[in-house]
């Protein structure tokens, strides 16, 4: 699996564009880092490559997720997970629905699906939290859980939109690690933009400079 | 290819457009052929002037105008000097404002207004209040508090009605701002709270209230159930001639009502644009006087003054409704007595059972044309969602239209044509109508919250592979459901509400609670009319409560949702 940029470029519309044309390939378990002060637009090329800009922004270039152009797909049909900045478990939701709502339609019958969330959560350390409600999860459970329900859609790939940044120190290595952990076991290529030095440290992937516009 | 939405947007926006903003030109064109002579139902066939003739012949024209435009430009002056110098006090407690403003908001004009007639009458509440150990009264004084001859008791009436909507959709507005920082950044250059309140804070309001602020300047200048109760009886304001004459008996008199009718649109357009000329002159001035940088007059009394009225106007509001309930189970209640003497379900016994069916058509024609406006509301914003794109300026516009043009200026005309296609007088053309003014406010309710939810919920379930229809149904609507139901009510309550409408599309086929409650108001007995003004008004409170308590239940076990509304 692979997730290639080709020459992708971001402009509100009738404008310049917000940085320079991007091209990047991230292979499969990698984790590629795009950095840069905040307002550069990471979070815009996020979207653009996600299929979730708004009617204001156009894009250039290409998205090419395992040889597959994605460019002018609805965000749903392209397998692209997105971890954002808050966990945004849905608030309607118990954290089992939320995961289960993740979880692709191809897995059949209440038992068997029931019983994968039920995994999910113990990998993500949170069992028996099935029926909680996600407003009295801590950080670290909803960044962990909100993780398991993008991971359960089986993304082909999956974007981090700094979703560290809001947790506290100590917790932030913990779930950073596990985040690249399972990125790297599931041979997902994924793309964090951060402007904190330590993620990309972390990431170990290869390192992009986001530069504005002048 | 993506689509965008496309075919949604598409059907969405020929619904409004034949749906809602159709009837109300239709009505406008037919109801300016009447006026220029043509109503082939009474023989009248050629182009002539002869209905201004007979209106310009009708006698106390020249006073209704002057009623006309004295009430609804000063209710409407009044009420938005009032809520804006409320506003500085109360800004930052929009939820409480948005608690205590709710029933009053609910209250159908007609309920507001047969309790504020026994209020203030001379045999009334204040005056029992007062006698006999201060008036020396023990017989109830023959002066005119109500339909006197200036309207002051119409535009008093008004007041309680348009102060708090005006109020919310100010603090809804105010929510917008960084209120605070601008205070502050005001105060530290010199300034007192009430000028940055005046000199800052309102000059970037008001855009955002001035739509608003048009509707209800339309409705003051065309209002006819509360002028039918409180405002003068002869001659009466322009919409309440037009109404007698529409239904008087010889129907020559239909040809003078259109020209009046039409007439009325013309005002309402005029006034329309002369408060925007207004408008440009405060903004002149108000430059003048700003770049002046005084800093020496405190606005403090005034803004203190508009919140002590909002006061009044409130307790006013409430001892109108109150007195409806009392008089509903009085047996005898005489002057000065302040309370009934003798207590009695008499009334209840002897109404109740036409009233419960007379509600219960109310219920049905609310119901249906609230459902059928949230619908088309849901569409429409889910069309935006869709192209991914906010409201053009033209729509906004659009929407606001049948708030805009003055009821009777289209409904005289609209019923002419309902007569000809054979609809008049029936329950789904009264429907229909309803829905014309239901759907405007349901869209301002809704609008908002809807585009305050976090985009980023409907982008993660995007990303996790549900497609718009998935989207919608499963992630947007269920944590918006309490703004959906609040719009709801508040689509119930303006359907409620409606008089006129009710009264021309139904052609006196179809009775509501405010029809009858309107009709009794003139009538000997406030005991009957206090019945149906309460049940008037209970009917949006029960579906206002439902609409708050729902989501409670709904959403106990999720705190998300809860701190969200309660936010």
């Amino acid at each position: 699996m692979t997730l290639v940029l080709d020459r992708l470029c971001v402009a509100p519309r009738g404008t310049a564009p917000l940085f320079p044309p991007l091209s990047l390939t991230v292979e499969a378990g990698v984790v590629a880092v795009v950095m840069g002060p905040s307002g550069v637009g990471k979070s815009t090329l996020l979207d653009a490559i996600g299929g979730h800009l708004q009617h204001d922004f156009e894009t250039a270039g290409r998205v090419i997720l395992n040889d597959r152009d994605v460019t002018s797909l609805p965000p749903e049909a392209r397998e692209i997970g997105v971890l954002f900045q808050d966990a945004l478990l849905f608030p309607h939701l118990s954290v089992g629905d939320n995961l289960a709502f993740g979880l692709g339609p191809k897995l059949r019958g209440q038992k068997a699906r029931r019983e994968t969330v039920e995994h999910a959560l113990a990998q993500a350390g949170m069992a028996g939290f099935h029926d909680r409600d996600p407003a009295t999860l801590s950080g670290g459970q909803k960044a962990r859980a909100a993780l398991f329900r993008t991971l359960l859609a089986e993304p082909k790939a999956l974007l981090l939109d700094e979703p560290f940044s809001r947790l506290d120190a100590g917790l932030r290595d913990e779930i950073r690690r596990f985040v690249f952990t399972q990125v790297s076991e599931r041979g997902i290529p994924a793309l964090l933009v951060t402007h904190d030095a330590a993620d990309a440290e972390a990431a170990g992937g290869p390192i992009v400079d986001l530069v504005g516009r002048a | 290819m993506r689509r965008d939405g496309r075919l949604l947007r598409m059907v969405v926006l020929a619904a409004v457009v034949i749906g809602v903003i159709a009837p109300v030109m239709l009505g406008l064109w037919e109801t300016a052929r009447v006026a220029f002579g043509i109503l082939p139902a009474i023989g009248a066939d050629t182009i002539s002037l002869a209905p201004w003739t007979m209106l310009a012949a009708l006698p106390g024209l020249e006073t209704s105008l002057r009623l006309t435009l004295v009430t609804g430009f000063g209710a409407t002056l009044l009420s938005l000097l009032v809520a804006a110098g409320a506003s500085a006090a109360l800004y930052s407690r929009p939820r409480l404002v948005g608690r205590i403003l709710t029933p009053f908001l609910a209250a159908p004009h007609a309920a507001i207004a047969i309790g504020l007639a026994f209020v203030i009458a001379p045999s009334g509440w204040i005056a029992r209040l007062l006698s006999p150990w201060a008036t020396g009264w023990d017989t109830p004084p023959g002066i005119a508090t109500v339909h006197d001859p200036f309207g002051l008791a119409l535009i008093l009436g008004l007041m309680i009605k348009e102060v708090p909507f005006l109020l919310l959709v100010l603090l809804a507005a105010l929510n917008q701002l960084p209120v605070n920082a601008h205070l502050a950044a005001g105060r530290s250059l010199g300034y007192g709270r009430g000028l940055v309140w005046i000199k800052v804070i309102l000059p970037q309001i008001y855009p955002l209230i001035r739509l608003p602020v048009f509707a209800v300047l339309a409705f003051s200048l065309s209002v006819v159930d509360m002028a039918v109760i409180l405002g003068p009886s002869n001659p009466p304001t322009l919409a309440v001639g037009i109404t007698r004459w529409a239904f008087a008996p010889d129907t020559q008199m239909l040809l003078p009502a259109a020209a009046a009718a039409l007439l009325l649109g013309g005002i309402a357009g005029a006034g329309i644009a002369g408060w925007i000329a207004a408008e440009r002159f405060v903004a002149v001035a108000g430059r003048w006087w700003l770049r002046r940088g005084g800093r020496g007059v405190s606005a403090e009394p005034g803004l203190s003054t508009a919140t002590t009225l909002l006061s009044a106007l409130l307790a006013l509001g409430a001892a109108s409704l109150l007195a409806l309930a009392l008089w509903s189970v009085a047996w005898r209640w005489s002057f000065p007595m302040v309370l009934p003497e003798s207590w009695s379900g008499a009334t209840w016994n002897r109404h109740g059972a036409q009233a419960a069916e007379t509600a219960l058509t109310t219920l049905g024609i609310a119901v249906v044309a609230t459902l059928a406006a949230l619908v088309l509301a849901v569409a429409w914003l889910e069309g935006e969602d869709r192209a991914r794109r906010g409201r053009a300026r033209w729509a906004e516009v659009l929407i606001y239209i049948p708030l805009l043009v003055p009821q009777v200026a289209f409904l005289y005309g609209l019923n002419v044509a309902f007569l000809r296609a054979g609809i008049s007088g029936s329950h789904l053309a009264v429907v229909w109508v309803h829905t014309l003014f239901v759907f405007p406010y349901v869209m301002i309710a809704l609008s908002d919250p809807w585009r305050r939810l976090d985009r980023r919920y409907p982008a993660t379930a995007a990303a996790l592979g549900s497609g718009p229809t998935r989207r919608l149904f499963l992630v947007k609507l269920p944590i918006l459901l309490q703004p959906l139901l609040i719009a709801a009510a508040i689509g119930f309550a303006v359907s409620v509400a409606q008089y006129l409408p009710t009264l021309f599309i139904g052609a006196g086929r179809v009775a509501t609670l405010t029809t009858e409650a309107v009709a009794l108001s003139s009538g000997a007995d406030r005991r009957i009319a206090g019945l149906y003004g309460l049940l008037q008004a209970l009917l949006p409170w029960l579906v206002f409560a439902l609409a708050l308590l729902i989501p409670l239940w709904a959403w106990r076990h999720r705190r998300g949702l809860l701190a969200r509304s309660a936010s």
